[in-house]
């Protein structure tokens, strides 16, 4: 079991307040993404979960009870860290068992969950190396292997990813998303990556300056962004935000277009520009069209196909059916 | 011929590090050389052949037995080294991993006591001695030693400390370590080579400490400093003598610092070089 309530916690340091009070529900099993810009709260959430901050109010429940303060070990969490955290001066398997060894577990029943934990994650030629001997793949997978020995009520990751190459990156996120499906454990997890939150998640917190922007699933997030801020994190290329005339011909202080909702012609349509940038990824072109006059440069998703160049003149059209409205205040507006 | 170029000036930079080198090593070598003369050749003048002659070091040895002397420094250099580091591990432990906003101040307070010259306390610390019974006892000498070297243990061990990644901690504390197992099982394994460098140079520092051992001691535990100094006088300047007896101090310390040169160089460079 691994359900997690946060009623009104809130953080301090001194008198600067980073997480305004907030209250969060994580159902258990659920894999749930923190994500948002640097410096928004989400690794200080993650901690204050995980026992490694105290909360300066509110209350955190792990499966009904209260846990505000209770010791991190005591809470049934594990965490991977974003730098590992492996012990330098441990081998592969002495890293792994270090939580058992804590826990007083018997050795055999050590040594089962480290050969299973070690096949799973591709770890069993390596169980006497040390941490500097491996590389940045394998290191993230013994700290997973640390992780999951504990059979903890949820796991907690902390941007486990961004030390990784991109390649490395993609073959990780989907090991952890392999390991969520079997394992059915709660996973919560912190990123700053928007397509790690949209490709692994089954609900999105989207945090911005220590307060909850929106929750929801990723479709819910990208279809029907709460306001003007997740409009704009969410998805990729980022949606492209105008305000002024344009958004007051549909009613509202902003609209927003995704770049795949925008049709583009070389003949006629509804804003005149010229190509900037032309990015061709073979499935996928992306258009950066600038002088418009209604923002700086309009990001247009375009099929592989498209043939444009640094120049050339393009007429672009929203699709009506798709375009954002956000209120003064950024709000949605239905 | 730009390789040329840099093969001639690697050879002129090598030559100049040697020359240098040898400088710097001089002195030393040349008390070697004259601890190998006998008494007539060493005050002839400047010859860099000795007779290879070891009559200094039999009647050094039958004057003054050396192994006491040996013994008390031994004693001296580890048992202050070992105290500091007692008191100096929760100290710099405290200081590097729950700081305060006066964490560097203390510090700097602390090496601020090692600016004061030794001597302007000599008068009280030498009273110290002769009320409480220490004057000339190898624990007096511990106690004093140990205190004058303590802000450089402390100040050396909170660097190496302050090396050691948080996060690896909280992991431990994650993991369920208490705060006995953190210490036990990540801290010390981490910090070992850190504290090995720390002691190996304070018992160098201790081991060559010259004012209070010689201030502080007489017979009964006068180190090999005080050793040394005993052949300077009365019976005027014995130079192949001393240089003998100042060769058998320094050679253990050589030794130990010969076999210990990588940890050395970084306790020297404060953990700067890895």
């Amino acid at each position: 079991m691994g359900r997690i309530t946060l009623e009104g916690v809130a953080k301090r340091f001194g008198d600067v307040e980073v997480i305004p009070p907030l209250n969060l529900d994580i159902e258990d099993g659920e894999f749930v993404v923190f994500v948002g810009p640097s410096g928004c709260g989400k690794s200080t959430l993650l901690r204050l979960i995980a026992g490694l901050e105290d909360v300066s109010d509110g209350r955190i429940l792990i499966d009904g009870k209260d846990a505000t303060d209770e010791s991190p070990a005591k809470r049934g969490l594990a965490m991977v860290f974003q730098s590992y955290a492996l012990y330098p001066h441990m081998s592969v398997r002495k890293n792994i068992a270090f939580p058992m060894k804590m826990a007083k577990v018997p050795l055999d029943e050590q040594n089962r969950r480290i050969d299973a934990a070690a096949k799973a994650l591709n770890l069993t030629d390596y169980l006497e190396r040390r941490p500097g001997q491996l590389s940045g793949g394998q290191r993230q997978r013994v700290a997973i292997g640390r992780a999951i020995v504990r059979e903890p009520s949820a796991f907690l990751f902390d941007e486990p990813l961004s030390n990784l190459d991109a390649a490395l990156r993609v073959g990780m996120r989907l090991e952890i998303s392999e390991l969520h499906n079997r394992l059915e454990t709660t996973m919560v997890y912190v990123t700053h990556d928007q397509v790690e939150a949209m490709t692994m998640a089954d609900k999105i917190v989207v945090l911005h300056a220590g307060r909850i922007e929106q929750v929801g699933s990723p479709l819910e997030l990208y279809l029907r962004p709460k306001n003007a801020f997740v409009a704009g994190f969410i998805g990729s290329p980022k949606m492209n935000l105008f305000s002024g005339e344009t958004a007051a011909e549909y009613g509202a202080a902003t609209i927003g277009v995704r770049p795949e909702h925008i049709g583009v012609s070389t003949e006629g349509g509804k804003w005149k520009g010229r190509v900037g940038v032309s990015e061709h990824l073979g499935s996928d072109t992306f258009l950066y069209v600038e002088d418009t006059g209604l923002a700086e440069t309009i990001t247009v998703r375009s099929d592989g196909e498209v043939r444009l160049r640094h120049g050339d003149t393009v007429w672009l059209t929203p699709n009506e059916d798709k375009i954002h409205k956000f209120d003064q205040g950024g709000d949605r507006i239905d | 011929m730009a390789r040329a170029i840099s093969r001639n000036s690697k050879i002129g930079w090598t030559v100049a590090a040697w020359l240098v080198a040898l400088i710097i090593f001089f002195p030393i070598l040349y008390t070697i050389i004259t601890s190998l003369k006998t008494e007539q050749e060493a005050i002839a003048g400047f010859d860099l052949i000795p007779s290879f002659s070891f009559s200094s070091y039999e009647t050094v040895q039958n004057q003054n037995n050396y192994f006491r002397p040996f013994m008390n420094s031994v004693v001296i250099a580890v048992g202050s080294t070992l105290l500091a580091l007692i008191v100096a591990i929760p100290a710099a432990w405290a200081m590097a991993f729950s700081p305060t906003k006066r964490t560097k101040d203390i510090l700097m307070w602390m090496l601020s006591t090692k600016m004061m010259p030794a001597v302007a306390v000599l008068v009280p610390i030498y009273l110290i001695f002769l009320r409480t019974g220490l004057m000339d006892t190898r624990t007096g000498l511990v106690i004093i030693l140990m205190l004058m070297n303590l802000p450089i243990v402390i100040w050396m061990l909170y660097t190496y400390f302050r090396e050691i990644p948080g996060e690896i901690l909280e992991a431990a504390r994650m993991d369920g370590a208490t705060l006995r197992d953190e210490i036990l099982y990540i801290l010390t394994p981490m910090a070992v080579p850190g504290i090995a460098s720390t002691m190996l140079l304070n018992i160098i520092l201790a081991w060559n400490e010259a004012f209070w051992t010689i201030q502080l001691t007489t017979t009964n535990a006068a180190p090999l400093s005080a050793f040394i100094a005993s052949f300077s006088s009365p019976q005027g300047l014995f130079w192949a003598k001393l240089s003998a007896a100042s060769t058998m101090a320094i050679a253990p310390i050589l030794i130990l610092g010969w076999f210990s040169q990588k940890q050395l160089v970084r306790g020297l460079t404060f953990g700067a070089v890895k």
